[in-house]
C-alpha cells in the first residue's frame, strides 16, 4: 500500500476488506543503498499500520529483499541481515515476496538464501514468480529450490501470480497457489474462477494487487461478484475469497490472535 | 452454468477481444517494415485457438513461454515482453 493513496484504504474498507496483507517489494526504482530498505521495512512495520487502522483495516506485511534488486548480491546480503531485527514486529507474517524476475543465477541464490532465512527463523514464505513469457520458467526453478530444502513445509509456503500454465505444477507440489488478480497483465477476475472450477478450491487464493503499476485494490470483491454471477453460492464465495487465505495466515500466530 | 448461461454472460466481451485481435493483426500488416519474434509467438499461440483442443489458455500461455531449463548468467534488465525471444 506504500505506492496507494489513502483512499484506498477507504474504498476497501468500504467494500468489505478486513485486512491487508503488504509484501515488501520492488519501489519502481533501485535502492541505493540497504540504509533504504531499513527505513522501508520501518515504513512496512510502523506506518502502514497506523493509515490503515484508520480505517479499521488490520495491516499485515511480508519482508525481504525483493528479486528485481537481487542481481546484486553484496547488497542483497545487506538487507537479508536487516530482516531478522524486524520479524518480531506484531505485524510481519513471514518472508516475501522472495522469488524470481528474470531467473538468473544471482536471482535464484538470493532465493535459495532467503529460503534458509526462512527456515531457520520459522516463518511462512510467499513467493513472486517472474512475469509473462519468464513465468513458467521461473515458476519450475522455484518449486525446485523450495523441494530441495528439507525444512520447508510446503503447507506454509505461497507461491504467488499463478496462472493456468502454473497453477497445476504448484498444487501438486502441495503448496499453495495465488492468483493475482489484475486488470491488464495475470489473471482476470474471470479467468482466476475458471482456474477455480478446474481444479476446486483447496489450497487456492485470490489476491489484488495494490502496486505502482495498472492495478486495481478492488479486484478480490470484484471477482466475488463475478462469481455471484455465475451462480457460486455464498458459502462457497465466502471460502475462495475469505476463508482460504485466513486458513493460510492463520499459521502465523500474529494473524490468528488479531483476525 | 449451462453452456447457453456462459454465452450470455461472456459472448459479447469474448467477441469484442476477438474483434480487437484481428484489427491488431490488420494494423501490423499494414504497416512497414520487419515483424519479429514477438509476431511469431502471437501467430503460435493463435493456432492454439483452432478446433476442438481443450485447455486453450494454457496453450497459448505455454506458446509465450520461455521453455528452457537453466538460470540465464545475469538479468540484463528487469522487465518482460511478453515472448520468448531464442538466444542465437
Amino acid at each position: 500500500m506504500v505506492s496507494r493513496v489513502t483512499d484506498d484504504y477507504e474504498r476497501m474498507a468500504l467494500a468489505g476488506c478486513l485486512a491487508v496483507c503488504e509484501p515488501a517489494f520492488w519501489a519502481g526504482f533501485d535502492r541505493g543503498s540497504a540504509a533504504g530498505f531499513h527505513d522501508y521495512f520501518s515504513q512496512l512495520t510502523d506506518h502502514e499500520p497506523k493509515r490503515a487502522a484508520k480505517f479499521g483495516l488490520k495491516h499485515f506485511c511480508w519482508l525481504c529483499i525483493n528479486s528485481k534488486e537481487a542481481e546484486d548480491l553484496k547488497l542483497a546480503e545487506e538487507v537479508m541481515a536487516l530482516v531478522p531485527k524486524f520479524l518480531d514486529r506484531p505485524n510481519v507474517l513471514g518472508i516475501g515476496e522472495i522469488g524470481l524476475n528474470k531467473n538468473s543465477r544471482n536471482e535464484l541464490r538470493v532465493f535459495e538464501m532467503q529460503i534458509d532465512l526462512a527456515a531457520r527463523h520459522h516463518q511462512l514464505i510467499l513467493v513472486h514468480t517472474p512475469h509473462l513469457e519468464d513465468k513458467l520458467k521461473g515458476t519450475r526453478l522455484i518449486l525446485a529450490a523450495l523441494q530441495n530444502d528439507r525444512r520447508i513445509r510446503p503447507e506454509q509456503v505461497i507461491i504467488d501470480h499463478a496462472e493456468e500454465h502454473t497453477v497445476e505444477m504448484i498444487l501438486d507440489a502441495g503448496m499453495w497457489a495465488g492468483l493475482t488478480l489484475y486488470p491488464e497483465t495475470k489473471c482476470t477476475p474471470a479467468r482466476a474462477i475458471d482456474i477455480l472450477e478446474n481444479y476446486g478450491g483447496e489450497r487456492l487464493w485470490l489476491n489484488s494487487a495494490c502496486d505502482w503499476g495498472v492495478s486495481d485494490p478492488l479486484a478480490v470483491p470484484k471477482t466475488a461478484l463475478e462469481m455471484a454471477k455465475r451462480g457460486h453460492l455464498g458459502d462457497a464465495i465466502n471460502q475462495v475469497i475469505f476463508q482460504n487465505p485466513k486458513d493460510f495466515l492463520s499459521q502465523s500466530p500474529k494473524f490468528k490472535a488479531l483476525i | 452454468m449451462t453452456r447457453q448461461q456462459v454465452l450470455d454472460l461472456y459472448f459479447l466481451d469474448a467477441r469484442h477481444r476477438l474483434i480487437e485481435i484481428a484489427a491488431f493483426l490488420d494494423r501490423v500488416e499494414r504497416a512497414g517494415g520487419e515483424g519479429d519474434f514477438r509476431l511469431d509467438n502471437f501467430r503460435q499461440a493463435l493456432a492454439e485457438l483452432n478446433g476442438r483442443k481443450r485447455n486453450r489458455a494454457k496453450r497459448v500461455l505455454l506458446a509465450f513461454s520461455d521453455p528452457t531449463r537453466e538460470p540465464i548468467a545475469k538479468a540484463q534488465a528487469k522487465g518482460a515482453c511478453g515472448a520468448y525471444r531464442p538466444l542465437r
